[in-house]
């Protein structure tokens, strides 16, 4: 498979693997911002090979892992309503909100709930069902939301009137500028996310180094690519230096995709939104501008999100933030497993607990 | 031009009465004819066989009912006389059960029958009673079928999970994931270029070769990896036997095509379902003959040998990575679900 067994090849990896045990001239800390990005770690086995020196840390890049339980607990109340039919991402389907229970529980109950693998599947939903709203939830980073806004204005131009987004996206930037204001969480440099980079371009990253002299390399996601990240950041951190550099060159650009860009300004508008462990975050989330207000499904169904308190005991917030470990959670693997998750890190297939779960000795 | 409309199953159909007679006589006996199916009697009364008997059942729901590689019948022949050979059993006949809704096109029950009827025949195994019942429109999904199987174990034949031992060689009998990457992206409608086909075939013919030229006593376990994947069903055998499994990313086969509609959906091909595949526990020294036998089979030509059960954490499964890392596969949790990104 071309692009992806040439960077798996362990003629590759090998000599990566040697020159990163090189460069590591002193113990560092890296976050690997995206929930591909430890899955990738885990599931390639990098994890059980990188150098001592070497800590990597999780941090808040899993969509399904940083919705709010009172996000959850808005799309089961509209999942409750008639007439109203969800459509969805698969990895949402089992996160609970507050009360422990899911989107899967309502479907079980008769809900109107579908999988979809992409949001123009949506439209077709409306066509087939066109007594009801089709309410897509819109959870993700910038790699989601051009394929959302390309949909909105699908719907328009198609007059599709049974549709409507319900629009919990968020943006990279800012929440690690929050993250980094936090004196405790000590880290010298960043695995940049390769997917969300590709949209908003490798310059992005600029601020983190100029304001934090954070060390910062965009990665792709085969172990290749990831050893290639890691030892760019071993050699900026040895020689004390700090910028963003590009190790996934063949997907990202500096200024990224302009045209996805227009198309997500055109839909959506900065607006402040909550984290899961993060809490509310300025100008961090999007949501729908006035033009496209008929089809925000907020609007439409008249929604106020309501507070909701995340499970108790779950250390989700603590481990989306890079400060815990699962494994420093009371729940983790005993009352909160892959079988039944509590939290959202143990849900998502690239959540931080579900990927030491499944995959750490 | 009006169309002609659709011949449907009827509640009639499963009244007994005169319909459910025509629907016997106009589609189950022309394809399914056999003397002890057409006797129509209340149960099939068969010859005694010596050694031990196997009797398995399973259930088929699956949806879409016709996708690449065969249909709901297909699965429903293969998956039972499956079940029987992972014991060592030598399959001799099954039951069908249907249960039809409302609605559901006359020619698609005729195509599926017939599907059941060549894989019966060619396999060798044939249904010699059934039953059939319809429910009203939305009470089922189109057509669900059961059927069980009855099939002999021979004299000093011993097949399980329980028997595998230390040092064994795992094989599996050729591609991973192709039955249920396939299902999967028919359900989300994905069109996707190359030629993703399930894998659904019988085994029996395979599992009685190495029975037959294997050393008596080698062959210790057999398990199809079908709903779970290769990744549960080896953490169940690990688990039943007390031992290690480890395996190795590269041995593995899987076809490209399934590799590629894997990354689109964010699957992992050790969890999918296979329909025609089997893992084997062989001792040491009959692993290379097993491979050669699997082989020199058509369902079995891409067989390999994976990995290798060993003394360890018991019941953990450790995969080795194309860059020489290692990871633990656990059990699936779930059904697979795709990804955001």
């Amino acid at each position: 498979m071309k692009y992806v067994d040439e960077f798996r090849d362990s003629t590759l990896a090998e000599p990566l693997l040697e020159e990163l045990h090189r460069a590591v001239s002193r113990p560092f800390r890296v976050m690997e911002v995206c929930g591909t990005h430890t899955m990738s770690i885990f599931r390639s086995g990098l994890r059980t090979l990188l150098p001592k020196g070497i800590e990597l840390i999780s941090g808040p890049g899993c969509p399904v892992c940083v919705t709010s339980a009172s996000h959850i607990d808005t799309i089961l109340a509209m999942a409750e309503r008639k007439n109203v039919r969800i459509a969805l991402f698969g990895d949402l389907f089992r996160v609970p909100g507050s009360t422990g229970l899911s989107l899967a529980h309502a479907s079980s109950q008769g809900a109107g709930v579908d999988i979809v693998y992409s949001p123009m599947d949506s439209l077709k939903l409306a066509s087939k069902y066109p007594e009801d709203l089709i309410v897509f939830l819109g959870v993700g980073f910038e790699t989601t939301t051009p394929g959302i806004a390309a949909t909105i204005m699908a719907a328009k131009n198609s007059n599709v009137d049974n549709f409507a987004v319900f629009s919990t996206h968020k943006v990279m930037p800012p929440p690690l500028l929050a993250l980094l204001d936090d004196p405790e969480l000590q880290i010298h440099g960043l695995l940049c996310p390769g997917h969300v980079s590709t949209i908003i371009g490798a310059c992005a990253y600029q601020p983190l180094v100029d304001q934090y002299g954070l060390a910062c390399v965009v990665g792709g996601f085969e172990p290749a690519d990831i050893l290639q990240a890691l030892i760019m950041l071993a050699r900026q951190i040895d020689r004390g230096e700090a910028c963003v550099e590009n190790a996934y060159i063949r997907a990202v650009q500096w200024q990224g995709n302009s045209r996805a860009q227009q198309m997500v300004n055109e839909i959506f508008k900065p607006v402040d939104m909550e984290w899961r462990g993060l809490g509310v975050i300025p100008e961090s989330g999007l949501a729908i501008r006035e033009e496209y207000e008929f089809f925000d499904a907020e609007k439409r169904l008249n929604i106020t999100l309501r507070p909701a308190k995340e499970p108790k005991g779950c250390r989700c917030g603590e481990i989306l933030k890079g400060k815990e470990l699962p494994s420093q959670c009371p729940l983790f693997g005993k009352r909160c497993t892959l079988g039944n998750p509590i939290g959202p890190c143990m849900v998502s297939s690239e959540g931080t607990c579900a990927a030491f779960y499944k995959y750490a000795e | 031009m009006q169309s002609k409309s659709k011949k449907t199953i009827l509640l009639d159909h499963g009244s007994g009465g005169i319909a459910s007679q025509e629907l016997i006589s106009s589609i189950f006996l022309k394809h399914l004819d056999n003397c002890i199916l057409a006797a129509l009697e209340d149960s099939a009364v068969m010859d005694n066989h010596p050694g031990k008997l196997a009797f398995s059942t399973d259930s088929y729901v699956v949806d879409p009912i016709f996708f690449p590689g065969g249909d709901i019948g297909t699965l429903a022949v293969h998956g039972t006389i499956n079940d029987l050979a992972m014991r060592g059993a030598r399959p001799l006949c099954l039951s069908l059960g249907l249960i039809l809704e409302e609605g559901l096109d006359l020619d698609d029950l005729e195509r599926i029958i017939a599907s059941i009827a060549k894989c019966s025949k060619s396999a060798g195994v044939p249904i010699v009673t059934g039953d059939t019942k319809v429910v009203p429109k939305d009470k089922c999904d189109k057509i669900f079928i059961n059927t069980s199987g009855i099939g002999i174990v021979a004299e000093g034949v011993e097949i399980s999970s329980t028997m595998a031992k230390d040092g064994d060689m795992i094989l599996l009998s050729g591609s991973m994931g192709d039955h249920g990457i396939t299902i999967m992206t028919r359900r989300a409608g994905l069109t996707l270029d190359g030629n993703l086909a399930s894998d659904s075939a019988a085994l029996h013919e395979l599992v009685a070769l190495l029975l037959d030229k294997l050393s008596p006593g080698t062959l210790h376990a057999l398990r199809d990896p079908t709903r779970g994947g290769v990744a549960t069903s080896l953490n169940e055998i690990a688990a039943a036997v007390g031992l290690a499994v480890e395996i190795d990313d590269l041995a593995i086969p899987v076809k490209t095509e399934v590799r590629a509609a894997c990354e689109i959906m964010g699957l992992d091909p050790l969890y999918l379902a296979n329909e025609g595949k089997c893992l084997a526990l062989v001792a040491p020294g009959q692993a290379v003959e097993a491979l050669r036998l699997m082989q020199s089979t058509a369902v079995g030509r891409n067989a390999a040998i994976i990995g290798s059960l060993k003394a360890g954490k018991a019941g953990q499964v450790i995969l080795r990575t194309s860059i020489g890392g290692s990871r633990i596969i656990t059990p699936l949790h779930g059904e697979p679900l795709p990804r955001i990104c």
